[in-house]
């Protein structure tokens, strides 16, 4: 195992967050009918802090508008892995019914988990657009699937173990990337 | 896990199923109620027993998460003919099924039936002995009704928990007095004398307290009381008192009712009003009937999803 690389600290995650909740606000023409949903369980704390910031630049209480969306039942790869554990949804009081839906989550990468996400989100009712934003794109896309909002582009090897870590789950705030072929 | 047999499992992995059906029971306000974690696996409904609500539960309960169910019954199926469990079993699992949910009147059925077919088992209640999503469905109901929507992660710890009735012919009680306690609720079964189990050498039934005064264990004001339906089907040829003489004694009352201002009633239904309980605590506030059966259905998607979902097994 070689050692962990930090890519990036609490203050670049900070403004990469920021960055994006502009973004989000620049591409929607404002925050009408926007809905913020994470993907658990990182995806939902990155979800909260952006509905903090876009609180902050709008006067609007984004908290009520935001909350978290499990893609566990959705999964393409339930037979092939040990029994997942599920994570709870919750959706604004609002619904998502003709609301511009904005996905959130840590990591990128085949974007299987979205593809998921979509189907879960389809159950749920028919937003009139669905954006996607993640902190780290790193790459390896196995479906047609691209971020509207990204805080950092990593490339990296498939063999390369990027990781997430937050403070509300892992006591501070870090992306890092090790290993990959020596 | 590979089957479900019993209600007796570690707390961690009690509240991991009971967390699962937490997840599962936020389909029931959905426009959608479809999930596709089963997709492609087929489920058989196996039932050599009369049973609507917990069929149903099931049937519902798999088809939510896209699986295909199919319901045998007793009746008029192969073994009205005279075909062993164990051949209508391995018949079965010949026709590629993944999964079998069996209720059977003879206890242990579907413990062989898991042994004979090599695939996963779920009982929905053998004989007098067990009902392990019965069990948890009380548990799930029983912890919502306490903690509401901060419900995951939560045992019964500390909850006081009567079960009144015909306690030696309940499959719903023993698989209660192994699960309540196991989330660190306290269990106490109250019954008539000759419908008590036998006690063990240090005065526990099926582990847990006993007495036979309802009116004794009302005193002292239990969390929540669960009333077992009167079976007068698995009674045959035993002493027990008449209707009469269980209401006196067992019955939940107005007046015993009127005694008991915080404590939930709990019923697994089908419900003989009058006789366990009158219908004003049938349909009190503090009646959790129809919570149960909701929660039946969440329940009973938990643990299809953690028997069948996953080809390598269960993580736990």
């Amino acid at each position: 195992m070689t050692h962990a690389r930090t890519v990036l600290g609490p203050d670049e995650i900070a403004r990469a967050l920021t960055r994006i909740a502009h973004e989000i606000l620049e591409a929607n023409h404002g925050a009408d009918d926007l809905v913020l949903l994470g993907i658990p369980t990182r995806g939902v704390h990155l979800a909260e802090r952006l509905a903090t910031r876009l609180t902050a630049i709008t006067g609007e209480d984004f908290t009520a508008r935001t909350g978290a969306l499990d893609i566990t039942m959705h999964r393409d790869d339930l037979r092939a892995r040990p029994t997942r554990a599920s994570h709870p949804t919750r959706i604004p009081a609002t619904g998502v019914d003709d609301k511009v839906v904005v996905l959130v989550d840590d990591v990128l990468y085949s974007g299987r988990t979205i593809r998921a996400a979509l189907d879960a989100l389809s159950d749920l009712g028919r937003p009139r657009a669905v954006r996607l934003a993640v902190l780290v794109d790193r790459g390896h896309r196995e479906l047609p699937i691209r971020a509207d909002s990204v805080g950092k582009n990593l490339p990296s090897a498939r063999s390369e173990h990027v990781s997430i870590l937050l403070d509300e789950v892992d006591g501070r705030d870090a992306v890092t990337i090790e290993g990959g072929v020596a | 896990m590979k089957h479900l047999l019993t209600a007796a499992m570690p707390r961690e992995e009690a509240v991991a199923l009971l967390d699962l059906a937490e997840d599962m029971h936020q389909i029931q306000e959905r426009e959608v109620k479809k999930l596709p974690a089963l997709r492609g696996r087929t489920v058989v409904n196996l039932f050599f027993e009369d049973s609507t609500r917990t069929r149903s539960s099931f049937e519902i309960a798999g088809k939510w998460l896209s699986a295909d169910v199919i319901n045998v019954s007793g009746k008029g199926s192969s073994a009205s003919k005279g075909e062993s469990l164990r051949d209508t079993g391995l018949t079965i699992a010949a026709m590629g099924v993944d999964g079998v949910v069996v209720r059977s009147g003879a206890s242990g059925a579907p413990a062989l039936l898991a042994d004979w077919i090599g695939r996963p088992v779920v009982n929905a209640g053998d004989g007098t002995h067990e009902h392990p999503t019965q069990a948890l469905l009380d548990a799930f109901a029983l912890r919502r009704r306490i903690h509401g929507e901060a419900s995951r992660g939560k045992a019964l710890d500390g909850v006081r928990v009567a079960i009144v009735g015909d306690i030696a012919h309940s499959r719903v009680a023993r698989s209660n007095a192994l699960l309540l306690p196991a989330l660190g609720a306290e269990v106490t079964l109250v019954g008539p004398p000759s419908l008590l189990p036998p006690a063990a050498s240090d005065g526990t039934r099926l582990g847990v307290r006993a007495e036979t005064s309802l009116d004794a264990v009302i005193a002292e004001q239990p969390d929540a009381l669960m009333l077992l339906r009167v079976q007068l089907e698995r009674q045959a040829g035993k002493v027990t008192p008449s209707p009469a003489e269980y209401i006196t004694g067992w019955s939940l009352t107005d007046e015993r009712l009127a005694r008991l201002p915080g404590t939930r009633i709990m019923h697994p239904g089908p419900m003989n009003r009058g006789l366990e309980l009158s219908s004003r605590a049938a349909d009190s506030d503090a009646s959790t009937v129809l919570e149960q059966v909701t929660a039946g259905v969440s329940v009973r998607m938990a643990v299809l999803y953690a028997l069948l979902a996953s080809d390598q097994g269960g993580s736990r």
